[in-house]
């Protein structure tokens, strides 16, 4: 009964890293392979886009919390070609850093000295990060490691099977490999590894501001990205979580991390969640970095089609799970939907599985959500790369089984979508959109008063892993807070409603089988 | 067309030959699928995977396509693609496939 976890907040942040869709991005790195001398290598640099504008690219203020959905909505599609006014790089979620200051993140949290940047960058950076106002003097303080490197010897590094930190397009720092022979600490390895890591931290750091929670008393956190760390004799071998936890200053925490894809948010939640029911632990932290492989990932349609690289920025959230307050929303651990093994793969069965199944089960129809936060992909992305507008085609999914399921009519489905639904607002980074973009603005939704329930859907393409065919999900409702449940003895209207549903089906149940 | 799939397809193609196999799309649009179709029918048109210039001239159709349709029986139909024949855009994507396979037979 009751007692459940709640929300009690919820960071993100974004680092605007065009340079690195050039040397980083799979995309172009692989088109570096196989067509070096192609137009598309040629015509790329062009289509960056500057700082400021990445700042005043409605989808990042969207991200960051400085503009809601309805305002996102009511900014004209192409969203590329209408930036905001806004020039404020701080959200009241978090913040997007430039390139330059996100290089020096990197190397605070780099801590085998893998990380080296030209003595006069570096010199700058540091005054800038001194600046930002997120880290600690000795944070800073690393930068000054940095007092004999030159742009000759980074590229010395580079020759020696390093990776180039470049900053418009100039040689400004490196990533050493890490082993000599382990392609598991190459370079190209670590990178990805401090980006990630770097993002997290951004966003945990940013928690703390926004929750106002003591970093000493955070007990636990849960890494859900999608990179591997590890050396030769255990690959995958972790923990994101705790490396994180150690450079936002969470001294009494421990963690791990937790893997599943694009749903490896969602999944991760759900453990927060439980082990905060559970009471194993008071505060969990759900986080992860960004994927330096995924910028430009659709960088050939967009310079195809003459748009910007829209995606040119790392993403990082962060997500604080508490127990229960009386006050935030709760994360509804007994209404949760799994995509099985036994499920099948087709969207019917997914959408089926991971919506009506819970909603049944718990007496629910589908128009008792209010709002639904599947894979939140920003559409300016998505579309002029010919896979549409993902969150509307899952909205339109749950909407049709809406119908099927008789709980809404087929002429209402457009409204239902409307009513329901949300405009697209994360970069395609993977784990970044699924479901976890919305856990910021459910929450002050919910203490506003304007949304009673919410569900959160993580779907994963288990597949391009090669050890399943399997698709996978989980999703989770969470529920203003009635104040009612703290001590575990309060039972809501709705539970009230559930229960004596459940016990008339078992009666019809039971006078059918006589 | 993802690279992997296209690899998968010119196996199946060298194991069964171009009479024994039909290609069955699911993309949720008809630009998705007539990109698939063109890439197992006449080459990929991107030249990133194993049938760049390569014209295999494979049958390709979306599930959603009424000559696929009428293949399954209803109540498989019904449990498993009625709920995206309602959010698909059918028309556009039967017109997206037939132009492709147009110009397969012109060719």
């Amino acid at each position: 009964m009751s007692n459940y976890a709640v929300l009690r907040g919820a960071s993100y942040t974004l680092a605007h890293t065009p340079d690195m869709v050039i040397h980083d991005g799979a995309t172009q790195v692989t088109e570096r392979v196989v067509n070096p001398d192609g137009d598309y290598l040629k015509e790329l640099p062009k289509h960056l886009r500057s700082y400021e504008d990445a700042v005043k690219y409605a989808p990042n203020q969207a991200y960051i919390g400085n503009i809601d959905n309805e305002e996102l909505k009511a900014v004209a599609f192409p969203w590329y070609e209408n930036p905001t006014e806004i020039t404020d790089r701080t959200g009241k979620y978090g913040e997007i850093m430039p390139e330059d200051e996100y290089y020096g993140l990197m190397q605070i949290c780099d801590t085998f000295d893998l990380v080296e940047l030209e003595a006069g960058f570096a010199a700058d950076v540091k005054a800038k990060l001194a600046a930002n106002g997120m880290f600690t003097d000795a944070q800073v303080a690393v930068l000054d490691k940095n007092a004999n490197f030159t742009e000759e010897s980074l590229a010395a590094v580079v020759a020696d099977g390093g990776c180039g930190l470049y900053f418009n397009d100039k040689l400004v720092g490196v990533i050493k490999k890490a082993h000599d022979v382990d392609v598991n600490l190459s370079a190209h390895v670590m990178l990805e590894n401090i980006a990630s890591k770097a993002t997290s931290v951004l966003s945990l750091l940013h928690l703390v501001r926004v929750t106002g929670i003591d970093p000493a008393d955070i007990d636990y956190v849960i890494d859900c990205a999608e990179e591997a760390c590890g050396d030769m004799n255990q690959r995958g071998g972790g923990n994101f979580a705790k490396a994180a936890a150690e450079i936002a200053g969470f001294s009494n925490a421990t963690g791990s991390d937790t893997r599943g894809f694009c749903a490896g948010p969602a999944h991760a939640l759900l453990n927060a969640a439980s082990l905060v029911k559970a009471g194993t632990f008071k505060n969990v932290v759900v986080t992860a970095g960004g994927c330096t492989a995924k910028l430009g990932m659709n960088g050939k349609s967009h310079v195809e089609k003459g748009l910007p690289i829209l995606e040119d920025c790392l993403a990082g959230f962060s997500v604080l799970i508490s127990e229960d307050n009386g006050t935030d929303p709760v994360i509804r651990t007994d209404i949760v939907g799994r995509h099985t093994v036994g499920t099948g793969s087709s969207p019917q069965a997914v959408i089926s599985s991971l919506v009506t199944d819970p909603l049944d089960a718990a007496g629910l129809k589908i128009t008792d959500v209010d709002k639904y936060a599947p894979e939140m992909q920003n559409p300016d992305i998505t579309k002029p790369a010919g896979a549409g507008d993902v969150p509307e085609a899952n909205f339109k999914m749950i909407a049709a089984l809406g119908v099927k399921k008789g709980a809404i009519e087929k002429k209402d489905l457009g409204n239902f979508i409307v009513e329901h639904g949300m405009k697209g607002w994360a970069p395609t980074q993977g784990h970044i959109p699924s479901g976890v973009p919305f856990m910021g603005p459910c929450r002050d939704m919910m203490l506003d008063g304007s949304i009673k329930r919410a569900m959160v859907i993580g779907k994963g393409s288990l597949f391009l892993g090669r050890m399943t065919n399997l698709f996978d999900g989980v999703s989770f409702v969470i529920e203003a807070n009635n104040g009612q449940s703290e001590g575990g003895s309060g039972v809501s209207e709705e539970e009230v409603k559930c229960l004596i549903a459940n016990a008339l089906k078992d009666f019809a149940a039971g006078l059918l089988a006589q | 067309m993802d690279l992997e799939n296209q690899k998968r397809v010119k196996e199946f193609y060298d194991q069964y030959g171009a009479d024994q196999l039909v290609v069955l799309v699911g993309a949720a649009e008809g630009e998705a699928g007539g990109l698939a179709a063109e890439t197992v029918a006449l080459g990929d048109p991107t030249f990133a995977g194993c049938l760049a210039g390569v014209s295999l001239k494979l049958p390709c159709y979306h599930i959603c396509e009424p000559e696929i349709k009428e293949e399954i029986d209803e109540a498989v139909y019904d449990e498993q693609i009625s709920m995206m024949e309602m959010v698909l855009d059918v028309d556009d994507i039967c017109d997206e496939m037939n132009a492709i396979r147009e110009q397969v037979a012109e060719a």
